[in-house]
């Protein structure tokens, strides 16, 4: 019996080459996420005092160290807390009618299919949309409202791929164990389905909210701009921390771009907390969990 | 419901019950398919508004919007789309470039290369580089990057000019196509890798096995039966990474100088994008301006989703193949 021939020493070299590559690749991933959060949390910390969290920019000059994004870290919490009252309740039930309704139909099919071209429109596309719709055709002013509006156009496409994701899920036993109960279908869904996915739909909703909330472009032309507070997300325009760090980032004095690097910062800081919360949610009620 | 289902004391279920539990029927099905409607409702608001909007400037231009290299709208009302629409391609098309290769080694890695229990927390961090903001990008490349950049730039400059892409001269270095496509990579590649490494971890395992029990190297047998079994979902993959860069707009709005020319010098700061022309031209715009800033808006509409259209056509079209595989 002969033995197995070695593996040649060209092929050992290929694998080898390509091995190195693609750790190369994953270092070369990981690095400009150590440099963008090493930069932000060493050059923000500098500001991130409590001036910085209760003052607005209101009477600050062009050249003075304090102020703060108080207006805007309010403005960015209402718009994306309106954003998600109009699209959860629009995408849900576009999951609902996608995966209990839709019977792979025609009109579900399309729909389908346009929420994930959805998913693609350029943020500030959908920006212009509101602008054009909201404030040049219906005649409105801007305010953190129109900014909801586009933000939400933005979130809508997210919430119903997840929620869809989520009730697709839902064994059909569940269902049919209900049917033979004699309960309504729309009872089923309200009372069984929507239980048995709910924490699946909020960890869908909070990556969803995550990802608005960092978003820029949209509010530029909805929301305008403002150095002072304006608790009222209706009328008159608002601020919103990305857009203050974009601003402030633009203008061309050191006390301006400590105040982005910190705002950034806290941008980053609630963007990660609704993430963290959304994955300590879906790790919560996994299945793999206690295995 | 029947009338002949009977209760457990063997008399029949009553009426009133059943027909009231189903009341909400008709409310709940009509609200779920209306809002499945307005979402398509939405979409073709989006293409209407923009285009009746848009058709006031586009009528008041002096200059055909097509082939037209500049972007006075307020006091010259002559505008076209020519150099904008050219630096969005190639700002994408370079971060496509440098992105793909990294997200392939990125996905392979994850699904292939990594021990089993690291994987899942180091696909977690790639994953990261996607929840950070757009304007973080800018910043952080505006302060880092840019600078960063320059020496490379020069000495580029200088040994390899002959070659297009590394020609100028003058300024060297500085914010230039080349940061705002390394950007612009950073950050399409998060989505790049999550969907190759899905891919990746479901071509079939007989294969794999099959192909290692014939003695193939790691490489081999990845360049047999995961490879060719993955390319389609890769393909679509770095097309929604495509339309994705085309769309990003605050972070290439920061590192992009507004110029309005159209080269291939990637070390020279002229660069431009109809996304960033959009952020930083919308405050001192009047209305004609507003107007061909809309109109750019409904171009760019336009090419990502044409973009997204065809990737999710070749997705689509994969999810039958391997649903008919199974």
């Amino acid at each position: 019996m002969t033995t197995i021939q070695h593996i040649s020493t060209s092929r050992r070299i290929k694998d080898r080459v390509v091995q190195g590559l693609v750790y190369l690749a994953f270092a070369a991933a990981v690095v400009p996420l150590v440099s963008v959060l090493w930069l932000v949390i060493s050059n923000g910390l500098a500001r991130f005092d409590l001036e910085f969290l209760t003052h607005s920019m209101n009477g600050i000059g062009a050249r003075d160290a304090h102020g703060g994004a108080y207006h805007a870290i309010i403005g960015t919490l209402q718009q994306v807390l309106l954003a998600g009252v109009i699209s959860v309740p629009i995408g849900l039930f576009t999951a609902i009618y996608l995966v209990e309704y839709g019977n792979n139909g025609r009109l579900s099919r399309a729909i389908s299919f346009f929420v994930d071209v959805m998913t693609g429109i350029p943020s500030v596309v959908a920006g212009l949309f509101v602008f054009a719709f909201w404030i040049l055709f219906l005649g409105f002013e801007y305010s953190g409202w129109a900014g909801a509006l586009a933000l939400s156009i933005l979130m809508m496409p997210t919430v119903v791929r997840s929620a869809e994701e989520m009730l697709r899920l839902v064994p059909n036993d569940l269902r049919e164990a209900s049917y033979a109960l004699g309960v309504a279908k729309w009872r089923t869904i309200v009372k069984v389905v929507l239980p048995t996915a709910f924490t699946g739909i909020v960890t869908g909703i909070m990556l969803a909210v995550a990802r608005v909330a960092g978003e820029t472009a949209p509010l530029l032309m909805t929301v305008f701009f403002t150095n002072s507070i304006n608790h009222d997300p209706f009328s008159g325009p608002q601020m919103g921390l990305p857009l203050f760090v974009f601003d402030q980032a633009a203008r061309p004095n050191d006390t301006a771009v400590d105040r982005a690097w910190t705002g950034a910062l806290t941008l980053i800081l609630i963007v990660m907390l609704l993430n963290l919360v959304a994955r300590l949610i879906a790790w919560w009620r996994s299945p793999a969990r206690g295995r | 419901m029947t009338t002949n289902v009977r209760t457990r004391e063997g008399g029949p279920v009553k009426h009133r019950s059943a027909s009231r539990r189903s009341h909400g029927e008709a409310p709940f099905r009509i609200v779920s398919t209306a809002a499945g409607i307005l979402l398509l409702a939405i979409m073709a608001a989006i293409a209407v508004f923009l285009i009746s909007e848009a058709l006031p400037a586009l009528r008041a231009n002096e200059a055909d919007f097509f082939t037209e290299r500049t972007w006075n709208p307020n006091s010259e009302r002559v505008f076209g789309i020519a150099a904008l629409a050219f630096g969005t391609v190639f700002s994408s098309a370079l971060a496509l470039v440098i992105a793909t290769p990294i997200a392939i080694g990125v996905a392979l890695f994850i699904s292939h290369y990594a021990p089993r229990r690291l994987a899942a927390p180091l696909g977690y961090l790639i994953d990261l580089l996607a929840a950070v903001p757009s304007v973080v990008y800018g910043l952080w490349g505006v302060a880092f990057l840019v600078p960063l950049l320059r020496t490379p730039s020069q000495w580029l400059n200088e040994h390899l000019g002959w070659f297009p892409l590394f020609a100028g001269e003058g300024i060297i270095g500085g914010k230039t196509m080349l940061a705002g496509a390394i950007v612009l990579a950073i950050m399409i590649l998060p989505i790049i890798a999550a969907i190759s490494r899905e891919v990746f971890l479901q071509a079939p395992k007989m294969n794999e096995e099959a192909a290692l029990a014939l003695g193939a190297t790691r490489w081999e047998m990845i360049k047999m039966a995961v490879l060719p079994f993955g390319r389609p979902g890769v393909i679509s993959a770095a097309m929604l990474g495509l339309g994705r860069a085309m769309g990003e707009t605050i972070a290439v709005a920061l590192i992009f100088p507004a110029t309005f020319d159209i080269t291939f010098e990637i070390l020279t700061p002229h660069a431009n994008s109809i996304a960033a022309n959009i952020a930083n031209g919308f405050g001192e715009a009047n209305d004609i301006g507003r107007g061909a800033l809309i109109a750019s808006g409904l171009v760019l509409f336009v090419i990502t989703l044409l973009v997204n259209m065809g990737a999710r056509m070749i997705i689509n079209r994969r999810k039958e193949y391997a649903r008919a595989g199974a």
